[in-house]
């Protein structure tokens, strides 16, 4: 006998026959549950949008105006014949995992997820489940993060050594998610943070959220470059080395990434320095979660799924890779997304 | 150890020649004399013996790391470096210790006559107190190969900042046969008697290439043209009744050169030239690709020795009679050379490099247009007041080359570089039709700009057709110009044909597959260029 699967890999996403909805599909669809923000998770063009209430004010910002309802971490909806539930993923704020059930059957899409606490994103908490689907960005054992504690440390000493020769420290980051978390970890007391504007975009949005953030100076054409010598500046990695960060005269740049850890790329990103923090979970994060939701089935997606999926079933489980747009393994998509 | 390492990131991290200085200065100035020393052996390509095989370095790692082999395997290719990745999988040290650069040297060192057992221990144990950046580079220490992007002349500029000794001064001290294991700082940097060993050659003096107007140089009368030669730049030492020949990549090739021991017998001691290592037959000097068989060849069989014997064409006289000679003009160089060569026989196995006469630029060009009939690769210009400098200086020295032979080509396969361009596809194999197939005939990696290399990588990726390990193969769509400095008949490839530095000219998105050269248009160019 056989039935099809309460979740499916569709050529759209994810899709659930029994509640007739998609998890981040890629395709315009009806109803869209949406695990967080980014761009390769919350496309334009659905009909409906589900998500985290926290979630909710960014995707307006990204999307425009959109149909969306909104849940609160824990709240369980009946969608057709399936229960819902959105549990924190710890990724960026607002980002959830969102849990599946019909009948005594339980499925989990993490979307992305981190382990540790950034202190902004509702810390992740496991879900247990039978089936689990798991990205695997940084599934490789050559990624282990430090405490982000250590990072915050290596980097506000970097600054104030560019603000000590009078340069300006350029950061490069996500606009969504990783700035604010870099923010949070800023030492005002150095000097002052400049802003890009997508990045205070999303700044300002979170404030009104109630989310406390650093004091921050939006970097646009109105401001004194020289007034600023000595002062930080978080930016897309776009706007690195642009015209607009050029005004400030000298600089040093720096990008704050995952893929950092390794030399090649951080030698080939030709910043002054890397940073290795990730809003995904690294490879012992990646192995702890999945155990921790006592899944006998995973499905591997995003990153490098091949080798992940391998070693899955080396160690037991009963692991499959299934399909991403994208191909995953590439750097040089915004590991962020 | 740590010192090291921060003189290491502050390297790797910066791209700007100043701060590399200002760091390595500093370094100089403050690490102990035999860390200094080992810094300078270890950027300038010496290295402690290999006391551990690599393999065994995976293994012990892997194991340490909890991880099977295979997964080890698929993680190296995309570190792209064995060093770092031991370094990355390791778990994290359990305390961590501050022994120099050198107690980690000798450490090994000690490993060298160990059983494996007690070798693995003590891997394994100063793997459990370094952090992964030191771990990096004491794996790097057994590996070898630091690649940080620091030349000599960014080092010797360093040492003259940190000990106020002149660059050329210093250049001239690194040279050489020096051993980290047997010289000291002071002896090697500091000491009086720096010519001691009799073995330490000049270092070269680089010509830039001529893109501009050759007009542009001047009168001609102020310049010097010889033709460029398609050998080995080398230098021959005879000093002591001793001979030595050195490359200019500063490898001693002595050896491989037994013909050049009877310099001797024509020339002083206390004589150094420098000229080109070329095959010489029927009074003629021969191509590259007469020379290639020599190359690599670490002892000569009889045989070879009499089908390609080696000769040194002189171009210039660095030492005459024990006295540097380098700080004098070319024209009063060459004229000692002239005179050192006059009675030369026909068998030494130095030769006296021509000068070719010309009145004018347009005169020169038009002989520069028939370099390949004399088996030279273009024209070198050399200012006729000009001492021997030290290293890539502009101004003095120019190559005038001809324009690289080229030919279209389709790109059939595709695999990662390796180091900084470990994430994109940067290695290629291209393919020339024959008939309706297309037939590989050379790979290439360099040429194209990181943005280009981008753009192909994402195109690989959504074009692979199938996958052999690390090579991709992709669907045949791009055509490249590739550019080659010779072409040479060769049984080991499929095409029959071996090109001489392939790289990429240009990326002709302009063309399509149908417009690739052929199988026939490189034998041609075999027939005329081979
Ligand atoms: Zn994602
Ligand atoms: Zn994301």
């Amino acid at each position: 006998m056989t039935r099809t699967p309460l979740l499916t890999f569709t050529p759209n996403g994810i899709y659930c026959p029994s509640g007739d909805f998609y998890i981040d599909p890629w395709r315009p669809v009806r109803r869209a549950l949406i695990t967080h923000g980014h761009a390769d998770h919350a496309r334009a063009g659905h009909e409906h949008y589900l998500c985290t209430d926290l979630a909710a004010p960014v995707m307006r910002h990204r999307l425009g105006p959109i149909d969306v309802e909104t849940v609160a971490y824990g709240q369980v909806l009946t969608i057709g014949d399936a229960q819902v539930s959105f549990h924190p993923a710890g990724h960026v704020p607002g980002s959830a995992q969102i849990r599946v059930q019909v009948g005594g059957e339980i499925w989990v899409a993490s979307g992305d997820y981190k382990i540790e606490n950034d202190g902004l994103s509702t810390p992740f908490e496991p879900v247990e489940c039978h089936h689990f689907i798991t990205e695997s960005t940084f599934g490789l054992p050559m990624f282990h993060w430090q405490p982000q504690s250590v990072i915050a440390a290596q980097i506000n000493a970097w600054w104030a050594s560019c603000a000590a020769n009078d340069q300006t420290a350029f950061l490069g980051a996500y606009a969504l998610g990783k700035a604010q978390r870099l923010l949070s970890m800023l030492n005002p007391d150095i000097g002052p943070i400049l802003t890009h504007t997508a990045i205070e975009n999303t700044n300002v949005i979170l404030r009104g959220q109630g989310t406390t953030l650093p004091d921050t100076i939006l970097a646009d054409g109105s401001i004194d470059h020289k007034v600023y010598k000595g002062a930080l500046v978080l930016a897309p990695p776009s706007a690195l080395g642009s015209a607009w960060a050029r005004k400030f005269g000298a600089q040093q740049t720096a990008f704050a990434s995952g893929w950092m850890q390794m030399r090649g790329v951080r030698r080939r990103r030709a910043g002054d320095r890397g940073f290795v923090i990730s809003d995904h979970a690294d490879w012992n994060g990646l192995l702890s979660a999945i155990k921790d939701t006592g899944a006998e089935n995973i499905y591997v997606t995003h990153g490098y799924t091949d080798i992940f999926a391998r070693h899955l079933n080396d160690i037991g489980l009963n692991a499959q890779v299934v399909p991403t747009q994208f191909e995953g393994e590439t750097l040089d998509t915004s590991e962020d997304a | 150890m740590k010192q090291f390492a921060t003189l290491f990131a502050q390297l790797d991290q910066s791209t700007k020649t100043n701060t590399k200085v200002a760091a390595l200065a500093d370094y100089f100035s403050t690490a102990a004399q035999e860390d200094r020393l080992w810094t300078v052996a270890l950027f300038s390509g010496r290295r402690p013996k290999r006391s551990i095989t690599t393999t065994k370095l995976s293994k012990w790692a892997a194991e340490l790391a909890e991880i099977p082999d295979w997964l080890f395997d698929e993680c190296y290719p995309i570190v792209g470096d064995l060093a770092e990745t031991i370094s990355l999988i390791l778990p994290p040290p359990r305390r961590l210790s501050d022994h120099s650069l050198s107690f980690w040297i000798k450490y090994l060192k000690s490993l060298a006559d160990v059983e494996e057992t007690d070798c693995k221990t003590a891997i394994l144990n100063a793997w459990g107190q370094l952090d992964t950046a030191q771990r990096f580079l004491f794996n790097k220490l057994i590996t070898g190969g630091f690649r940080v992007g620091i030349s000599q002349k960014l080092i010797t500029r360093a040492l003259a900042k940190s000990t106020g000794q002149s660059e050329a001064e210093l250049a001239h001290r690194l040279m050489g046969k020096w051993d980290p294991t047997t010289t000291t700082w002071h002896d090697l940097i500091e000491a009086e008697d720096a010519s001691a060993d009799a073995s330490r050659p000049y270092p070269f003096c680089l010509a830039h290439g001529l893109d501009g107007d050759a007009a542009d140089l001047g009168p001609p009368a102020d310049w010097q043209a010889e033709w460029k030669w398609d050998g080995i730049r080398g230098q021959l030492i005879l000093r002591d009744g001793q001979y030595f020949v050195w490359s200019r990549g500063e490898e001693l090739m002595t050896d491989r050169f037994p013909e050049l021991s009877r310099a001797i017998d024509y020339l002083p001691s206390g004589t150094v030239l420098d000229g080109e290592l070329l095959v010489w037959r029927d009074g003629h000097p021969q191509s590259f690709n007469a020379l290639q068989k020599r190359v690599g060849r670490k002892t000569v069989p009889k045989k070879l020795l009499n089908d390609a014997p080696v000769i040194l064409y002189a171009y210039d006289l660095l030492e005459w009679g024990g006295v540097d000679l380098r700080a004098h003009p070319l024209q009063y160089r060459r004229a000692l050379l002239e005179r050192a060569c006059a009675d030369l026989s026909d068998d030494a196995p130095v030769r006296l490099s021509p000068i070719i006469p010309f009145k004018s630029w347009k005169d020169l060009a038009e002989i520069r247009s028939d370099a390949r009939n004399h088996q030279a690769e273009g024209l070198m210009l050399k200012r006729g007041d000009s001492p021997y400098r030290v290293g890539r200086k502009k101004g003095d020295w120019w190559k005038w080359k001809l324009d690289p032979l080229s030919i279209d080509a389709v790109m059939i396969y595709a695999q990662s570089g390796h180091g900084r361009r470990a994430n994109l596809f940067t290695d290629y194999t291209f393919a020339v039709w024959n008939g309706n197939d297309l037939v590989p005939f050379t790979k290439a990696y360099s040429g194209l700009s990181d943005e280009e290399f981008r753009k192909i990588t994402a195109w690989v990726k959504k074009n692979t057709q199938q996958r052999f390990g690390p090579v991709r193969q992709v669907t045949p769509h791009h055509v490249f110009e590739i550019a080659f400095e010779g072409i040479q008949a060769s049984s080991r490839h499929k095409s029959g044909v071996a090109l001489r530095f392939p790289r990429m000219a240009r990326w002709r998105q302009d063309k399509s597959v149908q417009d690739a050269n052929t199988l026939d248009d490189l034998n041609e160019m075999l027939a005329i260029y081979g």
